[in-house]
This record gives structure tokens, C-alpha cells and sequence, in this order.
């Protein structure tokens, strides 16, 4: 296994920008995502790993050995990276066993070691029973597991997946996303996922590279997005909640920093001196009939257990979880604690730098 | 971009030495009609247009350019006629048996035009077998009705109706269902939805189909020099055959001149079809989900009725009229079931040494031109597709250049080349070398097409998921791109061997004694009166392209969209 390294790569499409500037190391053994919406750039970045593209500049390197940049270039097939691709690519003309076989094939691993090894490949992805079937006569799921042990069969050095349960419906990907775990687990390879669905993200990743129009916002394990995200976008793309602008009181309370929120003074936790806004997570908010703070219930969803209520307080949309039911219109009282505030380099001029966690 | 690898570096270097597959298929490909071009301008002698302003001032000069364009003309009102009325029953209505339909139409197109000409002779005139059989063969000595301009016109219409066919029924497949449906919805009936709607839409699909029938008409030798040159009409491709196996090379100028001049016209022709198709957008968008279905009502069983006995008397009726005469004793005689006799057929399947060589030659270059061209085609499809060049896009624009030209423009231009190869004081002339090199420049897009279509429908994600896990260049095409467009790289072969087993245009002019063709056979035969010879040979090939053909159908579903020419 193998820790993966970006130093300032950046690509280019005709003059366009895809990525800009991304710095990054991926441990050995570690499990990372790139979330992002479509077009951020985190496909782009996993090509640029796998070696189906070149980046424009920058350098990336795999352990101790550049495979990009500096006018040098490792193709892929002497990468030994393997890719799961969102669309499988398995061939249609080659059976499930030598599909998975093909990789050592490749390599000239002699027959019976080869056997043993694609066994071993289909027995851990649960698909034994499979092998002389074609990739026609296979459900998604199966696909999605033979495309996996194709790749795990040569011990890659890393593991990229491409958003690989896009193409699943929402029951299988659930089990998809325990095979993905287990298997982690099981081989300790470096993975990096890319996806656009901060659930899969969250749930599987050790770590999340949170990205947007190219450029890495946040690189950090899932609990710290969503407790301290670094910027409003990361604040509204990870996690439920809202992000509202908040002004500095000078005022503190123990370790936190008070800050004025819709106009009531609000504890809140913060790396910054000069917070612009807050990220106010339903669980920061309390409804009680006496509290200060008013707000109007514009939306009400059960979500098994628990409903979550859309609240307009002072023209700004909060979320907030209510034991029981609201009516749409209904007046309710709310107090918030525990906000994280950070400062927003978009809504501001730029005086510090982005904030880096990588 | 500077590259440099570390390990396997075998497949990098496969890399960057796969795109000079492009100089030599350029070189083959394009040579020829490069050399043609300079013949014209006096290459070789120093620059002069003495041989231009000699030929172009000749007075049989003038008289083949108009019959040509007469010919080629008439033809192609005609191919418009029946093409377009099949295309627009067959795309727009509810007629049944459309597959069944369309096949019979594109046999015409698959059959070597001299056998065409051959099958028809056996239909009409003093000594056809069917009539006499029926009785109503005019009397002896009185002229055969074809050897004429309008015969060289009705057989041209019908061997390039297809074209027409093909090319509107393509166009017509473009006009969303909807656009028709809201007329219907405006209270148009069928007939006015047709005439307002559906008509001027695919008016430049209709005009593209009749200039590719005119540039093929123009170039077609099989018809003109069955029937034209018994009655000493005389278009440009025949007057170039006639004026180089009378004199021999000596004439080569001369011709080259000629050749240019068809080739001008053919390339007028080329050019103004891509221009009408190239603005045919009215904006449609792309395939519609439903295809248009103008309902006949009482009118379908007479029009379906019409369009068999069309079908009938095109193609079943001449190939009657040769399989008779191919049993007949002796040509003159009248085919009674005791007359009829498989001698023919004997003769020249198993005796005859000009036909069995024939049969060997023909096989022998069909089958090379497949292989060698199959061979290249696919790393020079991969290469067009994944690696696009300047270099490689302008190889693609060019290389229809040699099969969209007359064949006698390519092989007046292969004996320029070949003649004397450059910098040696070899010749290819009179072996059967300079007609596989013609055959190679000639179908080398009729192979080519086919694989890169299928390339570009092949998920990338295919050869990256290979590369990914180890695999080179070289093996990724073995193992994953060859086997995945061997369905259509077979349908190409087929399609190559199918068009070069019967070729007669080129290796007309390119033939010469034990290099003799199919085509060059059955000419021969015809030209020097056995015609019951000529028919069992004509006969046996037709058999023999039917079931390629049916071949090339069986496996239809297994080709992507658009490689089985009568399939578009």
C-alpha cells in the first residue's frame, strides 16, 4: 500500500481550468473521498492519479516515486493503481472469471497461481458461484462486485473508485457500501472515492476532500466537516442546517466566543478571531415556547422518530428536529447554543488565506 | 510535452511508433491520384499543357464528355424516381415486408454492372431465352433495344437507385414524428403532409442521394462497355478502356487527361452533395423515438403489390432470363426441358482454364485486399478515434478520395504510379500486384468506416479499466479492442471481399494475360460471343454474392448501427 501526493497540480482543458493548485497527501491505508458537485473537479483528479491524463503542472507522486510532473510520466499500466469505474468497464467478451483474471494475465502469473488468486478474489466479494458467467447475464450489484475484484486481484498500490454505486439503486447501494467497508477492512489498501453524494462520503471515508470548481475547500475526517466546517460552501454542502452571517461581540463564555446570530448573543466555538458566519446544525437548536427567539414553521417533514421542521426566523431559513408534528404557519420559540463560526474568504476582502487542513 | 517512463517502456514506445501506420496508408491510399495530378500538368516533362489543349480539342473528346453526362444524367432521374418512391414508402408508410423490401433493392447495387447488362441483354432483344420461350422474341437481325443510350440509362437508374434510397431513407429517419403530427393536427391529410411537410425536408437528403447516384453513374464502366461500345457510343471511361488496350501505355498521357476530366466532374459532383447535406439542418434533432407512419388505408395492398412487381421485374426477370441462357446448349437455341443442360456451368466452373484462373485471381485479391486492409484498419481506426491528429483527421477527409472517384481515374492513376516504381527500374504494370495495390487504395474506407464506428462506440472506460490493471498498448488492443470490433471488422472484410470478388472497373484497365478477373472474364467472354459461358459464370458469382450477403444479414444485430451499407 502506498500514500498518494499532490503538490500544487493544477489541469487544464483547452485553456480551461479543472483543478488549480491541489495539495494533498492520502495516508497509507487510508480511505478518502472527494465530494463535490458535478464539475468540481474530483473525476479529474482521479484520472490524473490513474494516469489517463496529464496534469498541466504540479506533481504527483506515489510513495517516493513522481508518476506526474517535472517532464516525467509513469503510464498507467505501470502504475499499479487499480480503478473501479462508475460504468464497471467490464469487458463484454470475457467471462466474470477471466475478467478478474485478466490483471494477472498481464503480469504472466503462471496458471494455478492465478487460479487460487481469482478464487480468492471471487470468494471475498461474494461472487464464487459466478465465475463462468458474462457480464450480461449479471445484475448491477454483481457487476459493480466483479469490476472490485478485478481490481483487488493484483494488489494495487492504491484503489480508486469512481462514483461506483451511481449506477445502483438506493437498496443494493447500502450493501454495496458494507462490501466497499468490509473490504477496506479486510486489505488495508490506500482508497480514494470520488462521489457526489455526501452520505456515501461521510459513512465510508477515514477522511473527505470536500471539493468545488477545482479547487480542495476542506480535507478533513467526516465528524470535523460536519462539527467545523472551514467555509460556507462546506457548511452547506456537508450536513444538514443552514449558515447564517454573525458579528463579533467581544464578549466571551469560558473556552467560546459569543457571538451576535439574528440578533440574540450566541455561544459559539471557533478557530478564527473574526468570524463572518456560523453554521447552526439542527442539533444547536432548542425549541421552547419561552424562548426569545421567534420563528415561523414554513415546512414540516416526519422523518421516522422525529420530524424536521423548516423555521423562518428574521428572513433567515433554520432546521431544526421537533418530537412532534407543526403546523405549517405555527409560531415557535427557539434558543441556539453551540454554533460553529468560522470566517468566509468569499465574503470578504481576502486578509487571511483559505484555511488549510490537509 | 516531453514523456519518459520508467518501466514498460515497450508499450510507450508502440505509442509513438503507431502513428506511421498513417504515412504508408497515405502514401497507397493517396499516392496514385497525387501522381494523376501531376500527369495533368505534365509531371515528368517539364510543365506543359500541350497533352491538355491536343486531347480537349479532339472531337471524341467533347462527344464522350456529353454522352457520359447524358448517360449519368438520365440515370440518375431515374435512380431518384425509384429510389426516392421506395424511400418515402418504406420510411413514411405502413407497408409490410419492408426488410424483406429493402434487400431485394440493394441487390442491384451489390452485382457487378456487367452482369447487370449481361442479365438484361437475356431479357430483351432477338436471342433472349425468355422470350423465345414465351414466344415473343422479335425476329432475327432486328437491333438489340439496349445497346443504346436509353438502355445504358434504364440500367444505371437501377443500379444506383439504392444510393438515392439509402441516403433519403437516412434523411427521412431525421424528421421528428411530431412534426408531422401537428400538421395532421392542422387537418392535413397524408398526401398534403407529404407534399408540405415531409417533401421539402428532405429535399437535400434527396439531392445529396442523386449527385452520389451521378458521380457513381459517371464512373461506371460494366454498363456503358456491355452496351454501349457494341453500338460505338462511347462515354469517357469507355473511350479511356478502348483508347489504352488499342495503343498500350504509350497513350498514358493522353488518358490521364480524360481520366482528370471525369475526375473533375466526378469531384464537382462529390462536393456539391456534401454541401447540400452539410446544410440540410433545419435544426431537426437527431433520431425521433417514433417513426413516422402515414397510414395507406386501401391503397397498401395495390401499393405493396406495385412495389413486388417492381422488385420483379428489376431483378428476378433478368436473372431468370441469365440463368436460362446459362443452360442453354448452344447460344440461338431454344431452352426446352430437354434441352437445358448444366454443360455451361461445367465448362467454366471446372474446364475452362481462363475461368478457373480467373476465379483463382479474383479470390486470391478479394480475399489479400480484406486481410491487409483488416490488418491495418484497426490500429489506424483506434488511432483516428483516440488519437486524433492533424495528421489523422486529414487521412480521414481524404481517404473516401479514392473509392468516390471513377475506377478508371484510379487506375489510369495506379499505372502512372506503378508503372515505373519510383527510384527503382521495377514495374508492377501487367502483374496482379498493381490491382491489389488499386484494390487496397480503392476499399480501404469501405473496411475502415465500419471499425471506427465501432471504436467510437466502445466505452473508453474499457481500455482504461485494462491499462489500469497492467496492460500495454499492444496487448489492450489485442485482447480488448480487436475482439470487441471483430463483429464489424468481419462485416467490413465481407463487405471487401463482396465488392473486390466482382470488381470490373479497375481491373479492366489493369488486367493482362493470367491476371485476368471475374469481371474482366465475363466481359471477355460476352465480348468475343459466348454468351452462354458468360451467363453460367455471371450466374455462379451472383449465387456467390447472394449468400455473402445473407451472410453479412444473419449476423446483422451483432454490427453497430450503420455498418451494413444496406442497413443504414
Amino acid at each position: 500500500m502506498a500514500e498518494l501526493g499532490f503538490s500544487n497540480v493544477s489541469k487544464q482543458f483547452d485553456g480551461a481550468p479543472a483543478l488549480q493548485g491541489i495539495d494533498a497527501t492520502i495516508r497509507s491505508g487510508e480511505f478518502v473521498a472527494l465530494l463535490g458537485p458535478s464539475g468540481c473537479g474530483k473525476t479529474t483528479l482521479l484520472r490524473l492519479t490513474a494516469g489517463f491524463d496529464q496534469p498541466t503542472a504540479g506533481e504527483i507522486r506515489l510513495d517516493d516515486q513522481v508518476v506526474a510532473g517535472h517532464g516525467r510520466f509513469v503510464a498507467p499500466e505501470a502504475r499499479e493503481i487499480g480503478i473501479v469505474f462508475q460504468s464497471y468497464a467490464l469487458w463484454p467478451h470475457k467471462s466474470v472469471f477471466a475478467n478478474v483474471a485478466y490483471p494477472l494475465e498481464v503480469r504472466g502469473v503462471p496458471r494455478a497461481a492465478r487460479r487460487a488468486r481469482v478464487a480468492e478474489a471471487l470468494a471475498l466479494t461474494g461472487l464464487t458461484a459466478y465465475g463462468d458467467r458474462m457480464p450480461a447475464q449479471l445484475s448491477g450489484g454483481q457487476r459493480q462486485r466483479v469490476a472490485l475484484a478485478r481490481c483487488l486481484v493484483f494488489e494495487p498500490r492504491a484503489v480508486l473508485l469512481d462514483e461506483p454505486l451511481a449506477n445502483l439503486d438506493l437498496a443494493l447501494r447500502a450493501s454495496m457500501q458494507e462490501v466497499f467497508s468490509m473490504f477496506h477492512r479486510r486489505t488495508g489498501a490506500t482508497m480514494v472515492y470520488v462521489t457526489h453524494d455526501q452520505g456515501e462520503a461521510l459513512a465510508l471515508a477515514d477522511r473527505v476532500a470536500v471539493m468545488e470548481s477545482g479547487k480542495i475547500r476542506q480535507f478533513a475526517a467526516p465528524e470535523v466537516l460536519y462539527r467545523e466546517p472551514a467555509d460556507c460552501f462546506v457548511a452547506g454542502f456537508v450536513g444538514d442546517g443552514a449558515v447564517v452571517s454573525a458579528r463579533l461581540t467581544g464578549k466571551t463564555r469560558g473556552e467560546c466566543m459569543v457571538l451576535d446570530v439574528l440578533g440574540q448573543e450566541v455561544r459559539a466555538r471557533s478557530r478564527t478571531a473574526t468570524p463572518t458566519h456560523v453554521s447552526i446544525r439542527p442539533e444547536a437548536i432548542t425549541l421552547s415556547d419561552s424562548a426569545m427567539l421567534r420563528a415561523r414553521v414554513t415546512n414540516c417533514t416526519y422523518l421516522g422518530g422525529r420530524f424536521r421542521l423548516s423555521l423562518d426566523a428574521a428572513g433567515e431559513t433554520l432546521v431544526a428536529f421537533s418530537s412532534c408534528r407543526a403546523a405549517i404557519g405555527e409560531g415557535v420559540g427557539m434558543s441556539i447554543d453551540d454554533v460553529w463560526a468560522f470566517h468566509d474568504p468569499d465574503h470578504e476582502v481576502r486578509v487571511t488565506g483559505m484555511p488549510s487542513y490537509a | 510535452m516531453s514523456v519518459a517512463s520508467t518501466r514498460h517502456g515497450g508499450s510507450r514506445s508502440l505509442d509513438r511508433l503507431l502513428p506511421f501506420v498513417l504515412l504508408p496508408v497515405a502514401l497507397v491510399a493517396l499516392g496514385p491520384v497525387t501522381r494523376l495530378l501531376l500527369e495533368g500538368v505534365g509531371f515528368g516533362d517539364g510543365f506543359t499543357t500541350t497533352h491538355l489543349s491536343t486531347v480537349l480539342s479532339r472531337p471524341s473528346t467533347g462527344t464522350a464528355l456529353k454522352h457520359s453526362l447524358v448517360t449519368a444524367g438520365g440515370g440518375t432521374l431515374l435512380s431518384i424516381l425509384i429510389g426516392g418512391a421506395f424511400a418515402f414508402l418504406v420510411a413514411l408508410t405502413n407497408i409490410r415486408g419492408k426488410a424483406a423490401l429493402v434487400f431485394c433493392l440493394m441487390i442491384p447495387m451489390m452485382i457487378p454492372p456487367q452482369i447487370t447488362a449481361l442479365a438484361w441483354m437475356q431479357m430483351a432483344g432477338p436471342s433472349s431465352t425468355l422470350l423465345k420461350i414465351l414466344g415473343l422474341a422479335p425476329p432475327l437481325g432486328s437491333p438489340q433495344p439496349l445497346h443504346s443510350a436509353g438502355g445504358i440509362i434504364l440500367l444505371l437508374g437501377i443500379q444506383h437507385a439504392s444510393l438515392v434510397f439509402l441516403t433519403l431513407r437516412a434523411g427521412l429517419r431525421m424528421i421528428p414524428a411530431d412534426l408531422v403530427e401537428a400538421a395532421r393536427m392542422s387537418g392535413a391529410g397524408s398526401l398534403r403532409v407529404w407534399a408540405q411537410i415531409v417533401l421539402p425536408l428532405s429535399m437535400p437528403s434527396l439531392i445529396a442521394g442523386g449527385a452520389m447516384a451521378f458521380v457513381t453513374a459517371l464512373g461506371n464502366f460494366g454498363i456503358p462497355a456491355m452496351l454501349g461500345i457494341p453500338a460505338q457510343y462511347d462515354t469517357l471511361p469507355t473511350l479511356i478502356y478502348q483508347r489504352l488496350v488499342g495503343m498500350g501505355p504509350s497513350v498514358l498521357p493522353e488518358v490521364a487527361v480524360l481520366a482528370l476530366l471525369i475526375g473533375v466532374v466526378a469531384i464537382i459532383g462529390v462536393l456539391f452533395g456534401r454541401y447540400v447535406l452539410a446544410r440540410r439542418g433545419f435544426g431537426l434533432a437527431g433520431l425521433s423515438a417514433q417513426p413516422l407512419s402515414l397510414l395507406l388505408g386501401k391503397a397498401r395492398l395495390p401499393v405493396e403489390i406495385a412495389l413486388w412487381v417492381f422488385i420483379f421485374v428489376i431483378l428476378a426477370l433478368p436473372l431468370t432470363a441469365l440463368l436460362a441462357t446459362s443452360l442453354l446448349p448452344a447460344y440461338g437455341v431454344a431452352l426446352t426441358l430437354e434441352s437445358a443442360t448444366f454443360e455451361a456451368w461445367r465448362e467454366v466452373l471446372l474446364h475452362q482454364p481462363v475461368t478457373r484462373r480467373a476465379y483463382g485471381n479474383s479470390l486470391f485479391l478479394a480475399l489479400s485486399a480484406a486481410a491487409i486492409l483488416l490488418v491495418i484498419s484497426l490500429p489506424l481506426a483506434w488511432l483516428m478515434e483516440r488519437r486524433g491528429s492533424w495528421a489523422s483527421r486529414a487521412l480521414d477527409a481524404l481517404i473516401d478520395l479514392p473509392y468516390a472517384l471513377p475506377g478508371v481515374v484510379l487506375s489510369i492513376a495506379c499505372i502512372l504510379t506503378f508503372l515505373n516504381l519510383p527510384f527503382t527500374d521495377l514495374t508492377l504494370y501487367g502483374t496482379i500486384w498493381i490491382i491489389l495495390m488499386a484494390y487496397l487504395a480503392r476499399f480501404f474506407v469501405v473496411m475502415l468506416r465500419p471499425i471506427q464506428a465501432s471504436i467510437a462506440q466502445l466505452d473508453p472506460a474499457m481500455e482504461e479499466a485494462a491499462a489500469s490493471v497492467g496492460a500495454g498498448l499492444g496487448r489492450r488492443l489485442r485482447d480488448i479492442v480487436l475482439p470487441l470490433a471483430a463483429p464489424s471488422a468481419a462485416a467490413g472484410a465481407i463487405l471487401v471481399f463482396l465488392t473486390a470478388v466482382n470488381e470490373l472497373t479497375v481491373s479492366a484497365l489493369l488486367w493482362s494475360s493470367g491476371t485476368e478477373t471475374l469481371g474482366v472474364v465475363i466481359y471477355n467472354l460476352e465480348d468475343s460471343g459466348e454468351t452462354v459461358m458468360a451467363s453460367a459464370l455471371a450466374m455462379s458469382i451472383v449465387l456467390l454474392i447472394v449468400l455473402l450477403m445473407g451472410l453479412v444479414q444473419a449476423g446483422a444485430k451483432q454490427f453497430p448501427k450503420g455498418v451494413i451499407p444496406w442497413q443504414s
